[in-house]
């Protein structure tokens, strides 16, 4: 469980983020959706605890970002945008060197990563070195070097950028199914028709705010229209800067 | 604790698969440094000394013509190629050979002996600087035997052959291989030094630069690791390797310089086990200095191209010392030994002129250099703690 009151994140003299208020559940997979530089991958930056807050506070199942960051960090598995490997160790050996990380003793991280690597379909490249990875086969070791530790909660910024259509339904067979273990996931995305497909609940960020949370039909009552796009398109006050048709 | 220890191991071994740095660390260090330094070493105790004792081939056309001269030229180690040959062809043989070619005129002996100024051809190419200084000394042994002449004359003649002689001009060389070995071995503590930083500068440039560009950064901070113990792994890393290199480099000096014999030098007897455990030993309280030096820099670079300029160029501020030592010919004092890179110089000429440093000397080094490594140190920790380097 994610929770996050009044978060504010300056860059100098523009506010990026301006009062986030938000709640990830267990069990449930939430979707922090908004146009480009509305503030959500700097909003999931300071929930993972890359950047500080200027203002206001987040709780990762209780336990503050700002006070303990380091527990906090415990409870959450990360997949930042664009997530880069160690080129010149294996998929593996990535995996395992962040369970090494988190502490796990030789037996259990070996352990993890094989499951992993095989939950994921990685055989056919777990032991090649991430040197000449594609796309895919980048995120997927991202991906499982993220859930090395089992955390209970998931933060995943554009998970599926770049990605080829067998790796999305991948990915998403994985977070549904991370879903049914009852963990929660919070994931960004600026693609509706993901968010649409996977989220049962909505977040709504724009210049910084959240406008809405609600799950997805929810929103489209709200907004008066057919499709989440268009409620989408209105919430976010974006039909204001749109030339009419 | 157990962070910093679990980022080292994993650095290294990624390093070790580098092609790069492995190429910096037991390539380049343990082998053509030490044989640049042995080729140059060798040459300067070979090519210098009194040039005049080294033999000397002329070539003479019409050799029969000055048998006394040419028997003169052989006691200063002349040694005599007689060719048959005219004015033209000798011209033309001196164009493919760069010569010299001594051309003895017909008349030479009737001239000698009637005591007029009896002429020589000598033919060479000066725009080589070897030529050049052949002509040189040909040109004075010739001097010589013309002086002897003219002082017989004198004698013959009842003068005193001292009149043509007013003024005794003694120019007195004192270079002893010694001294020109001293410049050479003045470069084998930058070699030394210059070498084992450079085996750190990979690992130091991918603490920051190189996770960043990479974008595996974030990920990494988002682990339940203190950001300090990161770097702090990072830069223990970059000390192992440079380690390593520093080991390889000292004993492939040793291994080289053997050869060479220094005893010969003057230097210490022997560059044996002792001594090359010592320049280690001497050197090792710079390897956390270099290191966090080259991190610092490194993290406020933008990209990892960018880095390697600059931490390239950060690599000469440590050598920069040695430099102004060799001119100004600095001799260690207890204020000298405060200088880091300076002081490790002064404790490799030392130990291998075997003139044992005061331990106070060697107490100063050792202290001065390893704290500002722990200063270094804990701004680069600083520095990993700063939102600004994600870029």
């Amino acid at each position: 469980m994610i929770e996050a009151r009044a978060l504010v994140k300056r860059f100098g003299s523009v506010t990026a983020v301006d009062g986030v208020t938000l709640r990830a559940g267990d069990g449930r997979i939430t979707g922090l959706l908004g146009p480009n530089g509305a503030g959500k991958s700097t909003t999931l930056r300071m929930l993972y605890t890359v950047l500080t807050p200027d203002g206001g506070d987040a709780w990762v199942d209780g336990v503050s970002i700002l006070t303990d960051p380091l527990q906090a960090r415990r409870l959450m598995g990360v997949l930042p945008h664009g997530a880069g490997l160690y080129p010149n160790l294996t998929a593996r050996e990535n995996i395992e060197y962040f369970g090494t990380l988190h502490g796990l003793t030789r037996a259990v991280r070996r352990a993890r990563a094989g499951e992993l690597i095989e939950r994921l379909e990685m055989q056919s490249f777990a032991d090649r070195p991430a040197k000449g990875f594609s796309q895919g086969q980048r995120v997927k070791t991202a991906l499982a070097r993220a859930l090395v530790h089992q955390p209970r909660n998931v933060l995943l910024d554009e998970p599926t950028n770049g990605l080829d259509v067998m790796a999305v339904r991948t990915l998403r067979r994985l977070l549904a199914e991370l879903r049914a273990e009852g963990h929660c996931i919070l994931f960004s995305s600026h693609v509706m028709q993901e968010v649409a497909a996977l989220c049962d609940e909505l977040i709504i960020i724009a210049a910084g705010t959240v406008i809405v949370q609600a799950p997805p039909q929810e929103l489209q009552a709200r907004a008066g229209t057919a499709s989440l796009e268009e409620a989408f398109v209105r919430l976010a006050g974006l039909d204001a800067a749109e030339p009419s048709a | 604790m157990n962070a910093i220890w679990r980022v080292f191991r994993k650095e290294f071994r990624e390093t070790l698969r580098d092609r790069r740095s492995l190429f910096t660390t037991l390539v380049i260090g343990p082998l053509l440094m030490p044989a640049l330094i042995s080729v140059a070493l060798s040459m300067a105790i070979r090519h210098g000394g009194a040039p005049d004792q080294r033999p000397l081939v002329l070539t003479v056309a019409h050799a029969e013509r000055a048998p006394q001269l040419l028997q003169f030229l052989g006691q200063y180690r002349v040694h005599i190629r007689a060719v048959q040959a005219d004015r033209a062809t000798a011209r033309t043989m001196v164009k493919r050979s760069h010569g010299p070619l001594l051309y003895v005129p017909r008349d030479f002996g009737a001239r000698l002996a009637a005591g007029k100024p009896a002429s020589l051809r000598l033919y060479a190419d000066e725009s080589e600087r070897a030529v050049q200084s052949r002509v040189q000394r040909l040109a004075s042994l010739i001097g010589l035997y013309g002086g002897t002449i003219a002082r017989l004359r004198l004698v013959a003649r009842g003068l005193d052959p001292q009149l043509l002689a007013p003024i005794a001009l003694h120019a007195i060389d004192i270079s002893t291989p010694q001294s020109r070995a001293a410049l050479v071995l003045g470069m084998l503590s930058y070699a030394i030094l210059l070498t084992m930083l450079m085996s750190g500068l990979y690992i130091a440039i991918d603490a920051t630069s190189g996770e960043r560009e990479r974008g595996s950064l974030e990920p990494l901070l988002t682990m339940p690791v203190r950001r300090e113990h990161l770097v702090y792994g990072k830069m223990l890393a970059a000390c192992a390797m440079m380690t390593v290199s520093l080991v390889l480099t000292v004993a492939a000096f040793a291994f080289a310089l053997h050869h060479i014999g220094l005893d010969r030098l003057g230097m210490s007897a022997n560059f044996g086990p002792a001594v090359a455990a010592g320049i280690v030993l001497g050197c090792l309280p710079l390897i956390p200095a270099g290191a966090a030096l080259m991190t610092l820099v490194a993290a406020y670079t933008r990209s990892y191209r960018e880095a390697q300029t600059y931490v390239g160029l950060v690599l000469l501020i440590p050598t920069l010392p040695l430099i102004f030592a060799n001119i100004m010919g600095l001799r260690p004092r207890p204020a000298l030994m405060a200088v880091p890179s300076l002081s490790q110089h002064f404790i490799i000429m030392s130990l291998l002129r075997a003139q044992p440093l005061p331990a106070t000397d060697l107490a100063i080094s050792a202290g001065v250099t390893l704290a500002l490594g722990a200063v270094l140190t804990f701004f680069a920790g600083r520095l990993y703690r700063r939102e600004k380097l994600l870029g």
